[in-house]
């Protein structure tokens, strides 16, 4: 029969680590990986703004500058932000939904491990043969062959493209999970608000990433196979490129800020002890904003000369956006009304998440006419627009989220006055950055450019905003600290170290056990463990007897296979196709292992479940 | 909970869907397909928009010959009907006529990609290659990644088959034909738009 | 404490930001908020419409995250579990409509905008149609009405209008002036664009950029659109026209024929497909970035003929990534050379224009 009665296999050490298919341990990576690649985006950052403390600097040279700009945008979009959006996911989903594991483990697994190498193999090019340097919206022709003839765009396409596939899988299989295995009396409306969040965005991921990949392709096939997609000599386009990419790309924005909204609603709630006010109109709001994130990606290319029909269109659509984020912002602010609010750090985070992010969002609304926008685009002015979005809403969310589950995910909370330190030093040198940046942009500064010239007014701002940088850098350090700090601490978190904790993540140990529920819970309501707890019990009512709990095994194949797809992205790259067909040939030979050997993982047994609180 | 057959031996009428497994395999896999819907659908606005940049080479109503492309439908379409059997079997709880009709399917999907082979070399003689214009880059990128689909379906289901050969039908063999079922369907309804797309609109011009 | 400190601090240094972008700060050649042309007027409307509606919803949303944040703080010895609120429905009703309403109001002038900039004046009598090529990393400006070509400087009259027909050479750039009108890419043939803006009436000299990444030297593509009194304007049109001026000397004069207008043109000499010197003695920079002026204060200012000097000399140093190599000349031929090039000018200004010089202009430095 199809019982597994082979040996269970359990490693330890580094091999764990490689092997792991365990939705937590695949998070812990997600996290620290993100972390890392913040950190390289973040003093990429800090050498952009030293170059341009003042005019004709000399810092670094035109093409570093150019280098910088691009690797800045892509490591943080796609290696900082994105994983450390999974790493949570990874983390709390299955847990908020009362489930032992997301639907695909083998396939989480693999998921990490190619986003992790296409990062590698994106940054390596800092070392072998330079870095990207046609910006990271990478636009033709100055990214084709002809004008970007080093290897720094093929490293970004097929980087990217190594790391895309992670996401896309990431996708699915948080909207198999979130659809297929939510606990007993778990109704998609008594879903977490983090839980919402993280299955839109799955649907965005789906939906947005195979458009990228083509792009990716073709730009690819242009590059090294001698194609003509976006070569007008031979009846290529240029404005193709655009399309797609941004077909991709505002949709790919939406991805990333969704799950920060997710997550204030989960920390505002919980720090008013307060139920979130408006939870359905919350619900039918992020879903209306990811539909319409789909609807909006030319008020990008208002420039590039679509004309006024399509113009007109596209900045009706996006000011509509405004209107679901502004819902979203009231009823917020109405939660923490009649509340009785704790400043913790992670709502610290949350309470600068809300005025920052709805000046970006403002600027959104002015960006989107477009005749303001002839004047705003590629200046400053976008810059400031997308960095206080971005830096200001989306990584104060993630700093909010870090804060608030960490006790969950490590056993051990974060020290709270280093993570008050990180926070005001964090948001107030954000400010400093940012803010002025907008006048830049309206006094005639472009963006992008490696230098000014003196005597244009743009001097005093650009002084300010290096400081702004260097203090956020501060911040980061404070926030670095507080984590090496803590490791060394005993894992001592209790269930609920917050004391308030409304959902289901905080019915059980922290760190959770291995197989997460013991018994899978009974869902009574929304905000399901608050219920409870209103109640007078301690913990969730179970939905099953208790009995052997079935898990899958580790193994090091997903390892492997993105190994492969590295190795394969370096022959195209130097245009070894051997060395391509070698790469591919390892994964498709591990993908050939996996199907063909049947391995249905093990059960650990009633003996082994450890009663709640006590770690096994 | 999973893997296991039912106590009584009998493999459940709709054995895809019988573990939790299964359904996530299939709802996944729907899921993917939706995902490669949207990539199919971004390479035909590309090919649609480059699709009269010939540089100067041949055109499409010049270069393609429905006879052939017509013969390569039938064959394809037919598959997928082949396909088709070959899960009602499995419904039925038939391995046998299952792997038998599966076995049909990859033959008519070799002779699909074999009649594609012959139909690009003659192209190529014809000087459409794939760096010759925007029209030929997207041609070959858009067809010849349905031509990739169809060969690693290929592959896929002939590995499937060898399972089931080795393990019989069961819990866990059944999701993977089950899905590679839905595949082989998606590469047959994105063959119908290409056929549409690029060959008919390519004659009327 | 801290919080509200803080709050109050954002708040103030957004109505302070506003009051300053509402005053019109900035450099009259090149702040968007300082618009001398009408289409840069027509875009700062829309720009005060959008900025006015957004400050009110910041305002709202402030004072109500302010309010919350002190009104509701949890004190000590007060444990309780405060009311749960599901939701109310009027509330959601509110701030749906009204922000809908918002839009609304920013969306009609919007559309109206969009195609009021996007008409087709080519056609128009009195307009002067200039067809723009960027190029990496320079500006080159031809009339074809008027047979001539021209670069770095767009010459035009005041109170007129300009169709600009923009594409590329190279790479994407975007032709951006901010004082008179917000930009337009320049795409390669085939999706070339056309837009238009107002000359004001008055003349004056306005700062431009480009405003696409287009290579390393993206920084430096700066050009200038000069406009001025229509007597100045015909005086240069016919400038241009005239018959090209060589070098006095014969072996500058010779130098300069076989090592320069391979790739330049003087007047009816040369080659069309780098920069054209017909006059670059009265340009405001060479090569776009060194700005030409008798009292330098940066590094890029300098004399014309030192300018001119210093970009032949090196042209990599200044502007690395273009297209122009160190050409081989002795010293006597660069300096010839620079002399020559220096005092090519076209002496085309007016009277009036040449008062207007001498009292406005040059106190923006």
């Amino acid at each position: 029969m199809a019982h597994g009665s082979h040996a269970v296999k359990r490693y330890t050490g580094i091999m764990d680590w490689l092997t792991t298919v365990d939705h937590k341990k695949i998070g812990i990576l997600y996290l620290m990986a993100g972390g890392f690649f913040f950190l390289i985006g973040g003093l990429e950052a800090i050498l952009i703004r030293i170059q341009l403390w003042k005019p004709f600097n000399n810092f670094v040279s035109p093409d570093t500058f150019n280098e910088l700009i691009t690797m800045h945008g892509t490591t943080m979009i796609f290696l900082a932000v994105m994983p450390v959006i999974f790493g949570l996911m990874n983390c709390i989903v299955p847990l908020q939904i009362g489930a032992r594991d997301v639907a695909f483990p083998f396939l989480n697994a693999l998921g990490f491990w190619t986003f992790f190498f296409g990062g590698v193999l994106l940054n390596v090019s800092w070392f072998l043969g330079g870095a990207p340097d046609a910006g990271w919206t990478s636009y033709v022709p100055l990214a084709s062959t002809t004008f970007s003839d080093g290897p720094g765009v093929d490293y970004y396409v097929l980087g990217l493209q190594i790391s895309g596939i992670g996401s896309l899988l990431g996708g699915i299989n948080f909207l198999v999970t979130v659809i297929n295995m939510r606990a007993p009396g778990m109704s998609f409306m008594r879903m977490p608000m983090f839980t919402w969040a993280s299955f839109i965005t799955s649907l965005l991921i789906l939906l947005a990433f195979p458009a990228l990949t083509v792009g990716l392709v073709a730009l690819m096939f242009d590059r090294i196979f001698d194609g003509n997609f976006f070569d007008p000599s031979a009846g290529g386009n240029i404005m193709l490129w655009q399309h797609i990419f941004w077909i991709f790309g505002h949709p790919e924005v939406y991805i990333l800020i969704l799950p920060a909204f997710g997550i204030i609603s989960e920390v505002v709630s919980t720090f008013s002890r307060k139920r979130l006010f408006g939870y359905s109109s919350m619900v039918f709001a992020t879903v209306l904003i990811g539909f319409l994130g789909f609807m909006v990606w030319a008020h990008h290319m208002f420039t590039s000369g679509l004309g006024p029909v399509a113009n007109a269109l596209f900045s009706i659509a996006t000011m509509l956006i405004a209107v679901p984020t502004g819902i979203k912002v009231f009823n917020w602010l109405f939660t923490l009304w009649g509340g009785s609010i704790k400043f913790t750090s992670p709502l610290l985070f949350a309470v600068g998440f809300i005025p920052t992010f709805v000046m970006g969002g403002v600027t959104g609304v002015m960006l989107a006419a477009a005749p303001g926008d002839y004047q705003y685009h590629d200046s400053y002015f976008v810059v400031a627009h997308f960095h206080y979005t971005i830096v200001g809403g989306l990584v104060s969310g993630l700093f909010a989220g870090v804060h608030y589950w960490w006790p969950k995910i490590f056993g051990r909370p974060l020290n709270e006055t280093l993570g008050k330190l990180t926070f005001w030093f964090f948001i107030i040198g954000f400010h400093m950055t940012f803010l002025v940046q907008h006048f830049l942009g309206l006094l005639g500064m472009q963006r992008r450019i490696f230098t000014y010239l003196d005597g244009m007014g743009f001097n005093e701002m650009n002084l300010i905003s290096t400081i702004g940088a260097m203090l956020m850098g501060v911040g980061v350090i404070c926030f670095v600290i507080n984590v090496i700090v803590t490791s060394a601490k005993p894992k001592t978190a209790t269930n609920d170290p917050w004391e308030d904790g409304r959902t289901l993540e905080w019915a059980i140990a922290s760190p959770a056990p291995e197989y997460n529920f013991a018994q899978l819970p009974l869902i009574r309501g929304y905000d399901a463990y608050w219920k409870e707890k209103r109640e007078g019990n301690k913990e969730m009512q179970p939905a099953e007897p208790l009995g052997p709990i079935h898990m899958p095994s580790p193994s090091i194949l997903p390892f492997i296979m993105s190994i492969g797809l590295f190795i394969s992205g370096f022959g195209f790259i130097f245009h070894q196709y051997v060395v391509a067909g070698a790469g591919l040939a390892v994964t498709l030979a591990c993908m050939f292992l996996r199907s063909v050997i049947e391995d249905h993982g093990y059960h650990i047994e009633p003996e082994e479940i450890q009663p709640r609180g006590f770690k096994a | 909970m999973s893997g296991h057959s039912h106590a009584d031996g009998v493999l459940p009428h709709e054995p895809e869907k019988a573990t939790l497994e299964g359904r996530n395999k299939v709802l996944g896999f729907w899921l993917f397909l939706g995902g490669e819907t949207v990539l199919f659908g971004t390479l035909f606005s590309v090919f649609i928009a480059l699709r009269d940049q010939v540089n100067g080479g041949p055109t499409a109503n010049e270069l393609f010959s429905l006879s052939v492309v017509a013969a390569a439908t039938l064959i394809l379409l037919t598959s997928s009907l082949t396909s088709v059997f070959a899960i009602q079997a499995m419904h039925r709880n038939q391995p046998k006529a299952m792997v038998n009709w599966l076995l049909v399917t990859i033959l008519l999907g070799l002779g699909f990609l074999g009649l594609e082979i012959y139909e690009f070399v003659e192209y190529a003689h014809h000087g459409h290659t794939f760096a010759a214009s925007a029209f030929s880059t997207s041609f070959y990128s858009l067809v010849g990644f349905h031509g990739g689909h169809v060969a690693f379906g290929i592959l896929w289901i002939s590995l499937l088959i060898w399972q089931v050969l080795k393990r019989g039908l069961t819990v866990v063999t059944a999701p993977k034909v089950y899905i590679a079922g839905l595949y082989w369907h998606f590469i047959d309804v994105v063959w119908v738009f290409i056929f549409s797309v690029v060959y008919l609109m390519g004659k009327v011009g | 404490m801290k919080k509200r400190w803080l709050k109050w601090l954002r708040l103030m240094s957004t109505v302070a930001g506003a009051a300053l972008l509402l005053s019109a700060c900035g450099r009259a050649d090149l702040s968007p908020l300082n618009p001398q042309g009408a289409v840069a007027k027509e875009q700062l409307n829309i720009m005060k419409i959008s900025i006015s509606i957004m400050l009110l919803v910041v305002v709202v949303v402030f004072a109500i995250a302010i309010y919350v944040l002190i009104r509701f703080r949890r004190r000590p010895g007060n444990d309780g579990i405060p009311v749960q609120v599901e939701g109310n429905h009027k509330l959601e009703i509110v701030w749906t409509v009204i922000p809908l309403i918002l839009l609304v109001i920013l969306g009609v002038p919007t559309v109206q905008t969009v195609f009021a900039q996007a008409q087709d004046h080519s056609k128009d009598e009195n307009a002067i149609f200039v067809k723009v090529t960027a190029h990496q990393y320079w500006w080159e400006f031809e009339y074809p009405d008027e047979g001539i070509v021209t670069a770095q400087e767009l010459v035009v009259p005041m109170s007129s209008r300009i169709v600009i027909e923009a594409k590329t050479a190279d790479v994407l750039h975007s032709f951006w002036v901010p004082a008179l009108a917000g930009k337009i890419d320049t795409n390669p043939a085939g999706n070339v664009n056309r837009m238009f803006f107002d000359t004001p009436d008055k003349t004056g000299i306005f700062l431009g950029k480009c405003a696409e990444l287009c290579g390393p030297s993206h920084a430096l593509m700066d050009f200038k659109v000069k406009v001025v009194d229509a007597q100045s304007y015909a005086n240069w049109l016919a400038a241009m026209k005239a018959p090209a001026v060589l070098p006095e000397d014969p072996a500058i004069a010779d130098a300069f024929q076989k090592k320069c207008l391979s790739c330049h043109a003087v007047g009816e000499l040369g080659g069309p497909v780098f920069p054209n010197l017909t006059g670059i003695g009265d340009r405001e920079s060479v090569a776009g970035v060194l700005i030409n002026t008798d009292n330098p204060k940066y590094w890029n200012e300098g004399t014309v003929y030192d300018n001119m000097y210093r970009w032949i000399k090196d042209p990599q140093a200044i502007k690395p990534g273009n297209l122009m190599p160190k050409v081989e000349l002795t010293e006597q031929e660069l300096q010839g050379i620079a002399r020559y090039l220096a005092d090519y000018k076209l002496n085309y200004e007016s009277e009036e224009l040449r008062n207007n010089d001498a009292t406005s202009d040059k106190e923006e430095r």
